[in-house]
């Protein structure tokens, strides 16, 4: 019996063709990019040839794309890079989303502690943030917006042109950690008003510990890393050449497979969604019809997250929760708490992100045992009984 | 692995689970918000712990620390089982992760606050010395 993996929110399996692509400079060419002789320049061209795919897949020109480690690396940049160019001006005042994610969040916290002044917008019960609070947030000193492009929980696409417009308008820059949206969604940096962007390989079927930073032409980049003239000096340390060729071609893989890959996944997830909310208070969190086509984030009242998961994971179905538990911290997701989710509920989540390697037998077996689980849970949880003996208010 | 084999096994076979329906006692302890709860009712002879089940709401450890709370109190007198220590519910199940230790806790209260409840209903029987007066979950550092 196959695996169901459906936890494509938290990493991918690696295409085939981004695992072919990569193949020559794990092995043979193994050059280091900075080398004068042919190795060498067979690597810088291969670098070449990936900064331009990438820069396509964005709308991007591919002078405004550095490669760096990931999507947390390139969120950490951007907004000390926001940060930084505002503080040459005095303005020290940033706009974030209370449901980012902890790369944003915890540069945030550290900023503040600098003494920046941090303004983080609500997401309301449906997790969108509002263009027109973003616009009544923005002051004389705003020096960035970052707002996610699509929730890594629960999937809800972000307004990011019309963000991106107010923005432009304001005179502000603005970053958006489009992680979970690279190769998911058309992505057109110019005609969004976005001034950078992050994105993060292995969520599109490319290799871990790589991603990449768009910065607009003219947005001087803040650099975490010296000690080379790697990546036009804004990030040393020798190319990861296998990793990037890997990244653009799942990337152009992903855009390319777009919109017909969307139509199955989307299809998968409605059926699962179909069923699972047939089970008694159950509640979807976030809104699927606006959101990541594969992102299903639901709450089971009386059940705990972690527990769930790992009566799937013996069922053969790897999934995600944002309970406490599988958190490490004491406290629920703080994205589902920003929605305005009850501890007790929000401890109750599956996150179930599906990518076009899922199958309709995948979708099969999540609807079978999904709720078994829960109802299993339901029968030993002292909360469940007290819901339905009335002593407790069902809150969905 | 994040939990031991003998977790696992607790967790995904749970010891004396259920309800007791004459109960002689029931203690619960815990809180939705934190994201555990755990309730144990016991059956108490001549001052033996003849029967104990529980029902837990909480995370994989949750669920095993109860499990293996309750098999290690099961048949054991009164005075020893009040003796039950987290941390021997910790090592009968060969560890914990560091923040999983809270369930052992819970587990040991749980078990105290049943008996709390056995003597409060029983005011002509001597409460013994290792009795706690009361289990707050507002102590526990937990939430904060």
């Amino acid at each position: 019996m196959n695996h169901v993996y459906a936890d494509n929110a938290a990493t991918t399996a690696l295409s085939d063709t981004a695992f072919n692509a990569m193949l020559p400079y794990l092995k043979e060419q193994f050059g280091n990019p900075s080398s004068l002789y042919m190795a060498g320049q067979k690597a810088q061209e291969a670098l070449y040839q990936a900064r331009e795919t990438v820069a396509r897949c964005l709308h991007a020109d591919p002078k405004e794309i550095t490669f760096t480690s990931g999507g947390s690396e390139a969120d950490n940049q951007a907004i000390l890079t926001g940060a930084f160019l505002g503080a040459q001006k005095g303005k020290k005042h940033l706009i974030s989303s209370a449901f980012e994610h902890h790369a944003v969040l915890h540069t945030l916290k550290k900023l503040e502690k600098q003494g920046f002044e941090v303004t983080l917008l609500p997401v309301h019960e449906d997790g969108f943030v509002r263009v027109d609070e973003l616009r009544e947030a923005i002051r004389e000193d705003t020096a960035l917006v970052t707002v996610m492009f699509a929730n890594n929980e629960i999937g809800t696409i972000q307004p990011i042109a019309e963000i991106g417009a107010v923005c432009r308008e304001k005179g502000v820059l603005f970053h958006t950690d489009a992680v979970q949206a690279a190769g998911h969604v058309p992505i057109d940096v110019q005609a969004m008003g976005i001034d950078l962007l992050s994105l993060s390989a292995h969520k599109f079927h490319g290799p871990k510990g790589v991603g990449a930073l768009y910065a607009k032409k003219g947005v001087r980049l803040f650099t975490l890393i010296e000690g080379g003239a790697q990546e036009r000096g804004k990030r040393a340390g020798t190319e990861n050449v296998p990793g990037i060729v890997g990244m653009a071609a799942a990337l152009e893989e992903a855009c390319a497979g777009m919109e017909k890959n969307n139509l199955s996944i989307k299809g998968l997830r409605d059926r699962i969604a179909a069923q699972l909310t047939k089970i008694p208070h159950s509640k979807i969190n976030g809104v699927p019809e606006r959101g990541l086509a594969g992102t299903l984030n639901m709450c089971f009242e009386g059940v705990e997250g972690e527990s769930l998961l790992l009566l799937l994971d013996d069922r053969g179905i790897s999934a995600s929760s944002g309970s406490a538990c599988t958190s490490g911290s004491l406290d629920p997701s703080h994205v589902l708490l920003a929605l305005g989710l009850p501890h007790e509920v929000a401890h109750g989540s599956l996150r179930l992100s599906l990518s076009a390697y899922n199958t309709e037998e995948d979708a099969r077996r999540i609807i079978e045992h999904v709720p078994q689980v829960v109802a299993y849970l339901r029968e030993m949880s002292p909360v469940w009984k007290d819901l339905e003996e009335g002593k407790r208010k069902h809150v969905i | 692995m994040l939990y031991s084999e003998k977790v696992m096994d607790h967790f995904r076979n749970p010891r004396n689970l259920g309800t007791i329906d004459n109960a002689d006692a029931i203690g619960e302890v815990g809180n939705a918000k934190c994201g555990d709860i755990m309730k144990m009712y016991l059956k108490i002879e001549n001052g033996i712990i003849t029967d104990v089940k529980f029902n837990t709401f909480g995370c994989g450890s949750a669920i095993a620390t109860s499990s293996m709370a309750t098999e290690m109190i099961k048949g054991k007198p009164i005075e020893e089982a009040l003796q039950l220590s987290n941390r021997a519910v910790v090592e009968a199940l060969d560890g914990l992760p560091a923040h999983k230790i809270h369930c052992s806790v819970l587990a040991e209260e749980a078990v105290k606050a049943a008996l709390i409840d056995y003597y409060a209903h029983h005011p002509e029987l001597e409460k013994p010395a290792a009795l706690p007066e009361a289990i707050h979950c507002e102590d526990c550092a937990h939430c904060g």
